[in-house]
């Protein structure tokens, strides 16, 4: 077992590595932001459960984990591995393999006017710096929170690729564009940071997804901040799906910032992973900004899944939706935080929060905690969370009409799921996030079935409005 | 043989038990097998003996009522009969077409041909109606050897059977029961009945929260479902709806047992005189 200094040393030597470069390559603000990342991770290491925010999760096993880094082209991966996860209906995809970008893997052809996608290393590398890294040095650092979140200083110091996605004002992109990381690895666990920037300008429309998937099944640590900047009207729509191995831990943050009147939908699906933190932090720094924050996490085995919303409302008038619903079977523990923060002046806030969670297994088990920090006066903010179990007298009702059991389960379940895409405006993004949903509602099913001390309870719902 | 059995339990109940005595008029004497088949059943909720020793002989084609005072278990039998697991069964019998239907699983029975319309039937956000019943149609059809149906080849009949009872196109997209007015989610049971096509149809109340047009087309819907091979067991309190649902027998369950059964005038009796004459009987038994 390795001791808290290996630990530390483990990253140290991808610093080492990764500062060399920096030093060699990049501009210095980027260094500066670096090094500055690596001081606050190196002062603090991985937070205890004795913070507040880490309550419920315990990072135990990933600080233990020995990870190092992949070295450039150490794996190659082929386009039949690859062809699984396609989507047909994308723009582009940009693919990442260990965080960093593989452009004879992605397709990029046939990009329209205003849309610049860049492999954010080439964007930032000084020795080629032009139009297209415009913008980098305004947006980047500026908005994820290094002060408070030490993963995303440790991403900070270590990133080494990642998408920068350039919406120009006024475009209206309908096919979503598809960021997929692979994770795939031997010996010995491989970390990566995977760093992706996106800049909606003013009123342009876009979809983004961003897959994480492992290709084998080698334990690894994904710890990827995003930054995404809505301009003044901007809609933009962003679906993280963590599909991951049982064996690895992904820590994904998204930074949201929104200008005026600006739009985001954000909505996730976890389905793999053995530790996830899905960090979603918007921020409405605009008048009429709206942002919708929408998640369905479906666990099973000993996974756990936990979920930090930190919505902030810094400008009167804003509205912000959160639904995050939960499936957990077998031993899996599902956490959901949602804090609130109203501003002094954000007044006419509207902002709601919903939590719903179903229990397939006794064993399994839901954390949920609303948290809200007002200070300003005039504000509508409500949350309610529920935890339940598959209801009886509905199962009964479908079995009672021929149909089988499993099948009466899937498609309760589905029902339950189903809410959460019949929030996704984007029919792509809907259609993709269906298809994993079924797959994986069967796998639960199928899961809480042979769960060998699991009865599995079922009763009505309790509702803990 | 099965007959020779049941008519030597016979002076075990009541002289007022008269469910025995009905097989000699039915159709028992055509076909060697009734439908359905209940003996000395019991059944418990919770450790509370509803069901205390029921005896019935429904025969295919014959429309059997079952009145009784609130609580007297009448919701209890159907649900055991369907199958719900929360009502352990604690002794008796029950053959359906001669298989033991308590063995079965609620889809299986489904499947077999047994049809509760659910007298609170439970809505089920998320899951549309049409892609619900057309589930359940598969389902059934799979089970018995037919080809299932796809969207195109179901929604005509689905069209069809919602004209018959007269509801709009539009609950055919609308989550399972959910908002439903009363009538309307009973309405949708008869529809479901109408298109899963059972042999034996339990109508728990089927009457009960609808208005005289909904009434007229719930009893029309059922009685263009009669036939010669296809059985009801008609739960209600109101002889309205046996006006236009003619039963061939009326049973009336009184503490979990039945307590009386005869023909159709019987319900015009009860109505007459209510259930008075059971509960004085019942407080004799028990000072006895
Ligand atoms: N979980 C339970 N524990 C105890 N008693 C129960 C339970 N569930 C039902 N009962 C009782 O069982 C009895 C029979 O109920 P049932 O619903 O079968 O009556 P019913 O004849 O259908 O009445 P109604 O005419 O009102 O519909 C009632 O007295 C009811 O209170
Ligand atoms: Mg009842």
């Amino acid at each position: 077992m390795a001791t808290e200094t290996e630990r530390l040393n483990t990253y140290s030597e991808a610093w080492a590595v990764t500062r060399a470069h920096a030093v060699a390559q990049e501009p210095v603000w980027l260094r500066q932001l670096r090094e500055e990342g690596w001081a606050r991770f190196d002062a603090k290491g991985f937070p205890s459960t004795r913070e507040e925010d880490w309550r419920f999760t315990n990072l135990a096993a990933l600080a233990k984990t020995p990870f190092r880094r992949a070295s450039r082209g150490e794996f190659a991966v082929t386009a039949a591995q690859l062809e699984p996860y396609r989507l047909s209906g994308a723009l582009c995809q940009l693919v990442f393999v260990n965080g960093r970008f593989a452009p004879e893997l992605s397709a990029l052809s046939g990009l329209p006017n205003g849309l610049l996608v860049r492999s954010l290393a080439e964007a930032t590398d000084a020795s080629r710096q032009d139009r297209a890294s415009e913008g980098i040095e305004q947006h980047l650092g500026r908005y994820a929170q290094m002060d408070r979140d030490v993963f995303t200083a440790l991403n900070t110091a270590l990133w080494e690729d990642g998408a920068y996605l350039r919406i120009r004002s006024g475009l209206a992109l309908e096919r979503p564009i598809h960021l997929l990381h692979l994770a795939t690895g031997a010996h010995a666990a491989i970390a990566s940071h995977p760093r992706t920037l996106i800049v909606a300008e003013a009123s342009s429309q876009v979809a983004i997804i961003e897959d994480y998937v492992s290709l084998g099944a080698e334990t690894a640590f994904a710890n990827a901040v995003t930054e995404l900047v809505a301009a003044e009207g901007a809609v933009v729509s962003h679906l993280l799906v963590e599909r991951e191995n049982l064996a690895s831990f992904n820590v994904s943050t998204l930074r949201i910032e929104q200008a005026r009147n600006a739009r985001v939908d954000s909505h996730s699906i976890l389905t793999g992973g053995s530790l996830v933190r899905n960090n979603v932090h918007p921020v409405l720094n605009g008048e009429g900004a709206e942002c919708l924050l929408d998640g369905l996490f479906t666990g099973a085995a000993s996974q756990h899944l936990d979920n930090f919303m930190l919505v902030e409302h810094a400008r009167p008038h804003c509205n912000s939706r959160q639904f995050y619903n939960g499936i957990l079977a077998g031993g899996a523990r599902g956490v959901f935080h949602g804090r609130i923060v109203v501003a002094k002046d954000a007044q006419k806030t509207d902002a709601k929060q919903t939590n719903r969670n179903l229990l397939l297994s006794p064993r399994a088990r839901i954390d949920t905690k609303p948290q809200l920090e007002i200070y300003a006066d005039d504000v509508k903010c409500t949350h309610g969370a529920t935890i339940g179990q598959i209801d009886n007298a509905q199962l009964f009702y479908l079995r009672a009409r021929g149909i089988a059991e499993a099948e009466a389960r899937n498609l309760l379940l589905y029902a339950f799921a189903a809410e959460s895409l019949d929030r996704m405006a984007n029919p792509v993004v809907r259609e993709f996030a269906a298809t994993l949903l079924h797959a994986r509602i069967m796998e639960l099913v199928a899961a809480a079935k042979t769960d060998a001390d699991a009865e599995i309870p079922t009763q009505n719902g309790e509702d803990a409005e | 043989m099965k007959t020779g059995k049941a008519e030597n339990r016979q002076g075990f109940f009541s002289g007022r038990d008269m469910g025995r005595a009905a097989i000699g008029k039915g159709s028992m004497e055509k076909t060697a097998m009734a439908l359905l088949e209940i003996r000395d059943l019991h059944a418990a909720v919770d450790g509370h003996e509803i069901l205390k020793g029921v005896n019935l002989t429904v025969n295919a084609g014959e429309v059997h009522s079952i009145m009784g005072p609130n609580g007297s278990g009448k919701s209890t039998l159907s649900s055991v009969l369907a199958r719900r697991d929360t009502y352990e069964v604690t002794g008796g019998s029950v053959l359906f077409n001669g298989k033991n239907l308590l063995a079965m699983e609620p889809e299986e029975a489904a499947c077999e041909g047994v049809f509760l319309a659910f007298q609170y039937p439970v809505e089920i956000p998320g899951i549309g109606n049409a892609y619900f019943l057309r589930s359940a149609v598969n389902a059934v059809r799979k089970y018995r050897g037919q080809d299932e149906l796809d969207a195109m080849d179901f929604l005509p009949l689905y069209k069809e059977r919602m004209k018959l009872l007269e509801m709009d196109e539009k609950f055919m997209n609308r989550s399972v029961n959910e908002g439903f007015s009363g009538g309307e989610k009973k309405r949708n049971e008869i529809l479901q009945m109408a298109m899963l096509e059972p042999k034996l149809a339990i109508l728990d109340e089927a009457d009960s929260g609808l208005d005289i047009d909904a009434l007229r087309i719930v009893s029309g819907g059922v009685n263009a479902l009669r036939n010669p091979d296809r059985a009801f067991l008609v739960i209600t309190h109101y002889q309205r709806l046996l006006n236009t649902i003619k039963p061939d027998f009326v049973h009336v369950l009184v503490d979990g047992k039945i307590a009386r059964s005869g023909g159709p005038e019987l319900a015009l009796e009860l109505e007459e005189t209510g259930y008075g004459w059971a509960e004085a009987e019942q407080t004799q038994a028990l000072s006895a």
